[in-house]
């Protein structure tokens, strides 16, 4: 993990001392360390002069701006009801076979977390899931599975 | 392809140049192109369905030091994908789209709201936006375009909402009046199209009004880009003319045991099979934002509504009550008929309580979960009673 | 000239300016649309949505509060379809709200109560949903109690906090069924920069956030034998108090305020104007010893302007957010905290009681006071100087507890000693207050003469506006304090903690050149206090301000230092201000606290 306060100042410095940039900068401390903490909350308050409470109460209405602890590697399956036609229920089970965590949790090492999005905008290609910014789409279990290794040999 | 479904190829066409395009409407009178888009009959593609030229006069007249054009890429409605079709296939003319828009209402400043769900192909429209710019250069426009990222808030997609979220906010609605293109980003006057609205702005500046509206009916002019998904052999993005019956389109996309098809969306309407025959996809019948789903005879309805209950439950803003307390009486409601902890009565108490919603709601996201709860609920009783 | 705006509402043509609402405009034609999110020192949030109307024509349902008024507009405010939706929405409020309100603190003054009972809203259809959600009660703070169960997200409060008192310590978190009004993390309000001046709980329309209250540990204290009750009530309770008691705002009821305290059974009806009074000596003195250090001394380690430091949300507002400047503050006690320690040492003493007898309770109008008696370092008279804190509120309910007839009782006077007040001490209930009580006095000591305004009525330091300056000439110094002579003392008095966060930042930045500051809270000052009656709205801190200027012109002294028990004090038992008994009791210390 990297120093709260050397990437909350590089962000604001990269997206700007304003509120607009509030949204940017936590994008960015996701982007690095894949969840916020109070203490990234914390100094962003104190640089952009916000409430701290105030900037909780935007973060935690973003499903991707994640307050709770988070793998590297965060999984998001499409739950849309699409994505359950084409057998969503087989892919959370797969994963959940290889990882041996459930839906929402996250492995002992911190590198992976599982967990549902909402569409995804792959409705064509279900089922389809996210890790991290990357895309996955046409997934069968033997797919899934290979997928998943790859980041295990990572 | 049935003769009853008109494949166009607009939006996706390459054999147009859009910097062309753009440099030639350029130097046309602004209010004359005004009217061309209002003659034209185009109407958003986002699903609001508010007319394109309108909006456009509205923030031009608007007085502001400064004005914003904002593309909204927050696809985010269940079954959509259109725009993440758009923006990889031809981002050019997204880009050109924005720049007609800067030029017309006098903004020079753009935005492209991209849901954090694409964020995979930022890097892509990066690279088409620094190509456009360039091009911007040489026709001496002064415009610049960013890309603002969501984080998984479908409620942004609604525009004030959007712009509370660019402004580093919860992605909260506002209250309307007053509308962006009086006050909108940063208090400024704003034009929030669509992606797909965007393309067609331009394509309208190409083949002109009359030929874009010699395309679908009166209420619906033009063609639209659709999302085809479910029970359907041949998913995809296909450009169709509007006003289509929808029986042709299950004749065209079914498989044959097509029992219903929602059409818009979470949001949208619910047509079952037996009123294929009479609807059509447009304004005058069921507007779609492009999202078109097929089910076919082994779905339960019940699973289909649910799914989109819990959807809204969760990405409720949460701000107005008839919405965020609605969703979840809707949920709740439908669980308690199905394990007879609700008498079947119930139900209609329900209807009446999305009807509420869908007058009382602050935005389009509360107003229209009636939309898809009473449908499925009146064609489906059954499904959802047992 | 303000273009006007013809509509009708219920086919009765009104005309309203622009800009105002479809609410404005249905008041005045004389129709109550029933509202909750709306108040009216708040920005508009229209997301309660009970006051829709519905315009005719139009598809949807409009939200009143929210949609201004327009050119034709045809307003229906009760017809079939508003009422159906309006109904609707009161059952849906009701349905995510515990409606457990017999057992409700708020039962009888609750506005979702009252809706609830105006469109007759009996079994409620819908499904309970208050058992689907893990809701807890915030207990931690010693002032405002937060119950999630009982809200219904009208954001009252979170608007109250943000915009009025720039402190945002609750904001609204999550977004669908799982959002709520929270703090950072969802810490407990005791953990967070919440300043407990208690505003949000004079918004809150529910039991969702109240005051913790002290009435049945007040009532054994009073039936306890073994103890001996004193009792010291605050400037702006005697012009408030009687809302609670079916009294107009505005009406004073000091005397009967006293009496129902004697009824009570409190063993000692005393003032907290006493030691107002005594606030103005000591940090009178304090003012231009700084004032000395610096323009004398050349000392420039010396904090100016310095602060006043009666307002114990101002206090934790800065230790939060300003720490830096926690040597501006003045070092001055509260007058609750000064009364507290006096009552269990001075007191005590004149009257030969034993310290360890004596339950010190205080009348606030205030909920951050509760949270400063607990304060660890207010127990210089060797025990917890003020044992309780009563809000006005707490206190009428406990008059009708006792059942007695407000409205029929004679007039009394406090009692003696620490009872005796002047007109200056009933101000500092105003914004304004402190440093027009500060000026009467400080200016007499230094030049010998009243100060130059028409009744002693310091007009420029009074009144609503969020930040006032004034500036006095100081002329004709007496020979101690001749080093002032041709001074022009700067003040600046700022009420409601936006207005504070404002000049703080300009003293921060060194772009204020006061000498002295006055802050209070509350908007209002003590009046407008988190303790007071509820409803609150400019109108009626208002007239609750008529009533405490109204107040000073009707006692016989309108000075700090002629209260004749101030002299005798500092004769017997203080020796002189900033002497070392005072140093001892009257005077304390601040701490840094955490940002969030």
């Amino acid at each position: 993990m990297i120093q709260t306060k050397t990437i909350v100042q590089e962000l604001v410095k990269k997206h700007g001392n304003n509120r607009e940039s509030l949204i940017p900068v936590l994008q960015g401390i996701v982007e690095k360390n894949n969840y916020i903490t109070d203490e990234d909350i914390i100094e962003i308050a104190n640089t952009l002069d916000i409430s701290a409470g105030e900037i909780y109460g935007t973060t935690s209405f973003y499903t991707f701006l994640d307050t709770e602890k988070r793998g590297k590697y965060v999984i998001r399956v499409c739950k849309s009801i699409i994505a359950v036609m084409k057998g969503k229920a087989e892919i959370i089970k797969t994963i959940e076979n290889i990882l041996n965590i459930k839906v929402g949790e996250t492995t002992p090492d911190n590198k992976f977390s599982l967990l549902e999005a909402n569409d995804i905008g792959w409705s064509d290609k279900e089922p389809s899931m996210l890790i991290n910014e990357k895309v996955y789409t046409e997934l069968t279990p033997e797919k899934t599975t290979e997928i998943i290794e790859s980041y295990l040999r990572d | 392809m049935s003769e009853k479904i008109k494949k166009v190829d607009n939006i996706f066409s390459k054999d147009c140049n859009c910097k062309d395009i753009l440099a030639k409407t350029l130097k046309k009178d602004k209010d004359s192109f005004i009217q061309e888009l209002i003659d034209s009959g185009l109407k958003g593609r986002g699903g609001a369905g508010f007319p394109t030229g309108l909006k456009w006069k509205f923030a031009k007249m608007a007085e502001g030091d400064e004005k914003f054009v904002i593309c909204n890429a927050d696809e985010g409605e269940p079954g959509t994908f259109k725009d993440r079709v758009i923006l990889q296939e031809v981002p050019q003319k997204v880009l050109g789209g924005m720049a007609l828009c800067g030029h017309i209402i006098g903004a020079k400043k753009g935005f492209i709201y991209l849901r954090g769900e694409y964020a995979w192909m930022k890097q892509d429209l990066q690279k088409a936006i620094d190509e456009m710019h360039d091009a911007f250069k040489t026709m001496k426009l002064d415009f610049f375009i960013d890309i603002r990222m969501g984080s998984g808030a479908y409620v942004c997609g609604e525009e004030t909402a959007l712009i509370e979220s660019m402004e580093g906010k919860r992605g909260e609605p506002r209250n309307k009046p007053p509308f962006p293109a009086s006050i909108g980003f940063r208090g400024k006057p704003t034009v929030v199209n669509n992606v797909e609205t965007l393309v067609y702005t331009l394509m309208i500046a190409h083949i002109g009004a009359p030929e874009f509206k010699s395309l679908g009916t009166a209420d619906s002019a033009g063609s639209k880009v659709f999302s085809i998904s479910g029970d359907t052999p041949i998913p995809g993005v296909y450009e169709l003319e509007l006003g289509m019956k929808l029986s042709d389109f299950v004749e065209e996309f079914g498989d044959g045991d097509t029992k219903a098809v929602q059409v818009g969306g979470a949001s949208g309407f619910c047509v079952p099979r037996r009123k294929f025959n009479d609807t059509v996809i447009g304004f005058e019948g069921i507007p779609t934002g492009g999202s078109m789903m097929l089910f076919n005879s082994h779905r339960s309805m019940y699973n289909v509504l649910h799914n989109y209950l819990d959807f809204f439950v969760e990405e409720s803003c949460g701000q107005c009550t008839p919405c965020r307390v609605g969703c979840q009486q809707l949920l709740k409601g439908i669980e308690a008929v199905k394990s007879k902890e609700r008498d079947s009565s119930y139900l209609n108490e329900l209807i009446k309580l999305s009807e509420t919603m869908h007058t009382a709601s602050k935005c389009g996201l509360g107003q229209s979960v009636a939309n898809s709860f009473n449908s499925i609920v009146e064609e489906f009783t059954e499904e959802i009673m047992y | 000239m303000t273009k006007m705006i013809n509509l009708k509402i219920n086919d009765i043509p009104v005309t309203v300016e622009e800009g105002a609402t479809i609410l404005d405009a249905a008041k005045k034609a004389n129709f109550k649309v029933p509202t909750l999110c709306n108040h009216s020192d708040l920005c508009v949030a229209g997301n309660c949505r009970v006051c829709v109307v519905e315009q005719v024509g139009a598809r949807n349902l409009q939200a009143s509060c929210a949609v201004p008024a327009a050119e034709g507009m045809e307003i229906l405010t009760s017809s079939a379809k508003v009422r159906r939706a309006r109904k609707n929405i009161i059952e849906l409020l009701l349905s995510e709200h515990r409606t457990d309100c017999t057992k409700c603190y708020k039962n009888g003054k609750c506005e979702l109560q009252d809706l609830a009972t105006e469109y007759a809203v009996g079994d409620n259809i819908y499904i309970d949903l208050v058992p689907f959600n893990d809701y807890s009660v915030d207990l931690s703070s010693p002032s405002i109690m937060k119950d999630d169960s009982k809200c219904i997200r009208c954001q009252r409060c979170v608007r109250t906090c943000a915009e009025m008192q720039q402190v945002a310590a609750i904001a609204v978190a999550n977004k669908g069924s799982e959002q709520k009004i929270s703090t950072f993390f969802d810490k407990p309000m005791a953990n967070v920069v919440c300043t407990n001046c208690g505003q949000c709980i004079i918004r809150c329309p529910t039991g969702a956030l109240v005051e913790r209250n002290s009435i049945d540990e007040v009532f054994d204290a009073i039936y306890d034998p073994d103890k001996h009750v004193v009792v010291q009530t605050a400037p702006a309770v005697r012009i408030a108090l009687g809302e609670d008691l079916d009294f107009e705002p505005g009406e004073r009821v000091t005397g009967k305020l006293v009496t129902s305290l004697k009824l009570l059974g409190f063993d000692s009806v005393l003032d907290t104007d006493f030691t107002a009074d005594l606030t103005i000596m000591e940090e009178g003195t304090e003012l231009l010893t700084r004032l000395k250090k610096a323009l004398v001394d050349g000392d420039k380690d010396v904090a100016l302007p310095m602060t006043t430091s009666c307002s114990p949300g101002w206090i934790k507002f800065i230790e939060h957010k300003f720490p830096q400047l926690l040597s501006n503050v003045s070092t001055c006690k509260s007058p609750q905290q000064m009364f507290g320690a006096l009552a269990k040492t001075y007191y005590a003493q004149k009257r030969n009681i034993d310290p360890s007898k004596i339950v010190s309770v205080s009348i606030m109008p205030c909920t951050a006071k509760k949270y400063e008696a607990n304060r660890p370092e207010m127990r210089d008279s060797g025990y917890k100087d003020v044992d309780y804190v009563l809000t006005t509120r707490e206190l009428a309910r406990m008059i009708k507890q006792a059942g007695i007839d407000f409205k029929s009782l004679e007039d009394n006077n406090y009692d003696s000693i620490m009872g005796v007040s002047t007109g200056a001490a009933v101000i500092f209930g105003a914004t304004g207050g402190v440093m027009e009580a500060a000026i009467r006095t400080a200016y007499e000591i230094v030049t010998g003469k009243e100060v130059p305004f028409k009744n002693l009525n310091i007009t420029p330091v009074r009144g609503m506006e969020g930040v006032k300056e004034a500036s006095v000439k100081i002329e004709g110094c007496v020979e101690d304090w001749k080093f002032l002579e041709g001074v022009e003392l700067k003040v600046a008095i700022a009420h409601g903690l936006v207005n504070a966060n404002n000049v703080l930042q300009a003293v921060k930045n060194g772009k204020a050149d006061y000498h002295f500051i006055e802050i209070m809270a509350c908007p209002g000052g003590c009046l407008g206090g988190g303790g007071q009656p509820i409803p609150t709205s400019l109108e009626i801190r208002n007239k609750r301000t008529a009533a405490i200027y109204e107040e000073d012109m009707n006692m016989p002294f309108r000075k700090s230092h002629e209260n004749p028990e101030i002299k005798l004090i500092y004769e017997d038992f203080l020796g002189e201000p900033l002497g070392h008994k005072s140093h001892e009791l009257l005077h304390t210390h601040y701490t840094e606290r955490e940002a969030y």
